[in-house]
């Protein structure tokens, strides 16, 4: 069994109250041993209480299996980036460094990366994921592309994400409002400066000086 | 399916990227080709392991053991034994003196499981401990347990009163 074609899986993260529902009921299930593989991160906590969920975007060429050095990291013929082979990871932790996103977990005690699969217990049974089944404000959304565009006029989907000089397909989709005019994310646009990427990210974030 | 991150199409890609595919159903994929390989290097692998091991055991017979020194014949009582290394120093082997006139010396290695024999000579056999195997003390034949094969004897000759280790015989079951 795989993920029906058309069933996909949006995130608005505009959306997002913070409830933490999708981490409690990410936690329920037994396939990943009672731990949550979606993680609520504050935009920017000192300014605004806005979360955003972090749910594996799988992507079309995913990063964490590129660098993954036991060939643990597999993708099946749905376009699912699946968690970790647990008996070919060696918790070198070069996926949870790679992730453009942010979202492989490494769980030191079971030496094992543990990430979201989309519940794929789930979806490819035609299930919504856990996360999305309980949604309250449906920032996390599974389903076609009817219903999303049925249910959210002003917004559409976007599924091209730009980190630098990477650009980066998904298959997960996010809402942006519809009358912006990109079609790519640019991620570290607010890190770029003049030509290319400045490559002292660190640096300068660790000494930027407050705007007000 | 795949797409890569340098943008370029599948047989474009270096060797390692081909041998190990993100993809679940490339990775489980197995060829025809890498099938046939695997099985003519497994097979090769056996039969030139059996040979090697045919051309020692060749080797090792036709080749002269040393002789060497094991005491005085008088050295041991009737009933008594004595632990010595033969042809090397890592191999062990029993010599037990069996009546006034004769002497038997076997290699200490159950032909079982490896594990050291005991000698028994009130009983005329020799005891393995670890699977109660038994060995006639005279001629090393198994007589009971899981041992099928006889232990290695070490050839023995008197000369005067000095008894001396000069070849080992190791008889098929």
């Amino acid at each position: 069994m795989s993920v029906p074609s058309e069933m996909h899986f949006y995130m608005d993260p505009n959306r997002c109250i913070g409830c933490q529902a999708c981490v409690q009921a990410c936690s329920e299930c037994d396939t990943h041993k009672g731990k949550s593989m979606i993680h609520l991160e504050y935009v920017n906590r000192r300014e605004s209480v806005q979360t955003v969920p972090v749910i594996c975007m799988h992507c079309d060429s995913p990063t964490c299996a590129e660098v993954c050095p036991a060939d643990a990291i597999k993708r099946t013929e749905d376009g699912v980036v699946q968690t970790a082979r647990k008996e070919r990871c060696i918790a070198c932790n070069n996926c949870v460094l790679a992730c453009p996103f942010g979202v492989p977990k490494m769980e030191t005690d079971l030496k094992l990366m543990m990430k979201c699969d989309m519940c794929y217990d789930r979806t490819s049974e035609g299930k919504k994921p856990m996360c999305a089944s309980v949604c309250p404000s449906q920032a996390l959304f599974f389903g076609t592309a009817e219903e999303i565009e049925r249910i959210r006029p002003r917004s559409r989907p976007v599924n091209e994400f730009r980190f630098g000089r990477q650009t980066v397909s998904t298959k997960v989709f996010m809402m942006v409002p519809r009358e912006s005019g990109e079609s790519t994310l640019r991620v570290t646009r607010s890190l770029e400066r003049g030509r290319g990427v400045n490559t002292d990210l660190l640096l300068d974030n660790l000494f930027q000086e407050d705007d007000e | 399916m795949s797409q890569f991150p340098d943008g370029k199409l599948e047989h474009e890609q270096p060797r390692w990227r081909q041998d190990f595919p993100i993809d679940w159903t490339q990775d489980q994929y197995v060829s025809r080709r890498d099938l046939l390989k695997f099985l003519v290097v497994v097979s090769c692998g056996f039969s030139i392991g059996q040979l090697w091991i045919g051309w020692q055991s060749t080797g090792r017979r036709s080749s002269e053991l040393p002789r060497k020194s094991l005491g005085k014949v008088t050295d041991l009582d009737v009933g008594g034994s004595l632990l010595f290394t033969y042809p090397d120093d890592k191999e062990r082997c029993l010599l037990v003196r069996i009546s006034e006139t004769e002497h038997v010396a076997f290699s200490q290695k159950c032909t079982h499981l490896a594990c050291a024999v005991v000698p028994e000579p009130q009983h005329d056999r020799f005891h393995c401990p670890c699977h109660s195997g038994y060995f006639d003390i005279k001629s090393g034949h198994p007589i009971a347990g899981p041992p099928r094969r006889p232990l290695p004897q070490v050839e023995l000759e008197v000369v005067g009163e000095e008894i001396y280790a000069v070849g080992m015989k190791v008889t098929q079951a």
